[in-house]
């Protein structure tokens, strides 16, 4: 047990997603026509003379779409959320009850495993793209950017795996939780940057947006590397970030105790 | 065929009736359909307060376009999605063979157990968004415009029926399909722009190999681009529909001719 109980987790973790690694590849590899046509759209725009784009020209604007690509591979959840649910909906999750494991770091550790391998997977095509898009990649000047974007990236992944978590939860109330998953999918898809940078929108939203956990999932971290975002408004920003891994923390282990004492174990 | 009617009509009145078991659920997944289409159309005002038009397209054009799309994903949605979308838990659990014993022809009996009331519902917001398009752009349709773009909805709506089908045959070799629909959809969605914007290999691959690109674009070309003649657009979106319908057909015979149960 040199490694402790949750290192097992983990390795688990690894050998499961390893059987489905066909899965991972075919996935990445669609994931990149979106992104193909996101570039012939964005030079359409740019070739009519798009402009005052609030500092982004067409490299810009393909980096900023590659490394939020980049940042989804690597922190958000692919099925985590419906085993979660699945596990708790089938009554699986008795079996923890009894056992001296917490299962919010049981689940935080296979979500980590799940992640190391589907990048590890992932790799291979992203490292094509990043290479096929050479021309448009720009490392940050200031080598202090690298330790906050690792910083950011970690909270992100963090906020990610509560939501994901919380969202799961409601399987203790609810049996199908999948219409309120997409409703949360379809808010993080537009709302974290991944349809177009948020910076974008009017300035009237922008103060809304500085508030919103969903900026903080992708759009954030992204905006920290390619140095968009600097001063006190990058200290700022990471504080709202740990805010609200604070807050989903705190909202996720309230909602397993609420949850454990709703809790009928179907089928135990 | 008339025996398929009769069927499908039953099949029809008892999800309808199981549906309205569900309303929460109902209103809810027609929310999550309407955040995705306003999020479109939130996705095209950023754009066009930079430009004036995309690929040639005007903003009232490529919204009209956007409705297209949303008219023909939501009606295939409402009479396949989740049918075919079922097929790999079928495969998996071995319910498939209670299927394969009707005697009714086996694609049909996995293609349309479920009908989505709510995925019609927001196929006519789409409706709604593309005739509120039409009155910006100050277009009339003539009656022959309004047969074409129809004909052209309803070979949209197989090429999707193919293509979805096809991926989750795949899950006869894959078992695990996840991964799956999220490329029907990272490959359907590409219809939503204007074919103009793309070019070389990606062109010819989603106007040919995977005719994705036509989908959307030819009904709406019907209807704004009276200078271009539709009959050549028309024909070729007729040509993928026919080629991938056979092909996925194939698929299907021949995936199910390797298909060995699971519990037995």
């Amino acid at each position: 047990m040199a490694r402790g109980k949750y290192g097992t987790v983990f390795s688990i973790g690894l050998q499961n997603t390893f059987v489905y690694r066909w899965n991972f590849l075919l996935k990445t590899l669609f994931s990149l026509i979106p992104l193909a046509a996101t570039v012939f759209v964005w030079r359409a725009v740019f070739s009519e003379g798009g402009s005052d784009t609030h500092g982004y020209d067409f490299h810009g604007i393909v980096f900023y779409f590659l490394l939020t690509n980049l940042v989804d591979t690597l922190v958000t959840p692919t099925e985590d959320e419906w085993q979660i649910a699945a596990e708790i909906r089938d009554g699986r999750i008795s079996a923890f009850l009894t056992k001296p494991v917490d299962y919010l770091a049981y689940r935080l550790s296979l979500y980590a495993s799940y992640r190391i391998v589907y990048t590890s997977v992932a790799l291979l095509p992203l490292a094509l793209l990043f290479w096929g898009f050479h021309d448009f990649l720009r490392m940050p000047q200031s080598s202090a950017t690298w330790p906050i974007f690792l910083l950011s990236l970690s909270l992100s992944a963090l906020i990610q795996f509560l939501m994901a978590y919380l969202i799961a939860m409601l399987a203790f109330w609810i049996l199908e939780i999948s219409t309120i998953v997409f409703l949360l999918y379809s808010f993080e898809y537009f709302l974290s940057g991944q349809v177009f940078p948020l910076d974008l929108l009017p300035d009237s939203f922008q103060g809304v947006i500085r508030w919103m956990p969903f900026t903080y999932e992708v759009f954030f971290p992204v905006q920290i590397f390619l140095e968009r975002i600097q001063g006190p408004l990058l200290w700022q920003g990471l504080a709202i970030q740990t805010l609200w891994a604070a807050i989903l923390l705190t909202m996720a282990r309230c909602a397993w105790n609420k949850g454990i004492r709703h809790y009928q174990a179907v089928g135990g | 065929m008339l025996r398929y009617l009769d069927i499908y009509w039953v099949m029809l009145r008892n999800s309808l009736v199981r549906e309205m078991h569900f309303k929460a659920n109902f209103l809810l997944w027609m929310l999550v359909e309407l955040l995705w289409f306003t999020g479109q159309i939130a996705f095209l005002e950023v754009l066009f307060q930079h430009v004036n038009q995309l690929g040639d397209w005007s903003k009232w054009e490529v919204v009209l376009l956007v409705g297209t799309h949303q008219i023909i994903a939501q009606i295939f949605q409402a009479f396949f999605y989740v049918n075919l979308t079922n097929l790999p838990e079928l495969v998996r659990t071995g319910r498939l063979d209670l299927l394969l014993l009707l005697p009714v022809d086996p694609q049909f009996a996995v293609s349309t157990r479920q009908f989505g009331l709510d995925n019609l519902l927001n196929a006519l917001v789409g409706l709604g968004i593309v005739l509120f398009s039409l009155t910006k752009l100050g277009i009339h349709p003539s009656p022959s415009q309004i047969f074409l773009y129809t004909g052209a909805v309803a070979l949209g709506v197989t090429i999707h029926y193919s293509i979805l089908l096809s991926l989750n045959v795949l899950t006869f070799w894959t078992v695990r399909a996840q991964g799956l629909v999220t490329a029907y959809f990272h490959l359907l969605g590409i219809g939503r722009y204007p074919e103009t914007v793309f070019h070389g290999t990606f062109k010819v691959i989603f106007s040919f190999l995977l005719p994705v690109l036509l989908v959307a674009n030819v009904p709406a070309k019907a209807l704004t681009r009276t200078f271009e003649n539709p009959t050549v657009g028309i024909l070729e979106l007729a040509a993928a529909s026919a080629l991938s319908l056979y092909a996925s057909r194939r698929l299907w015979t021949h995936a199910l001719r390797r298909y060995a149960s699971a519990s037995s």
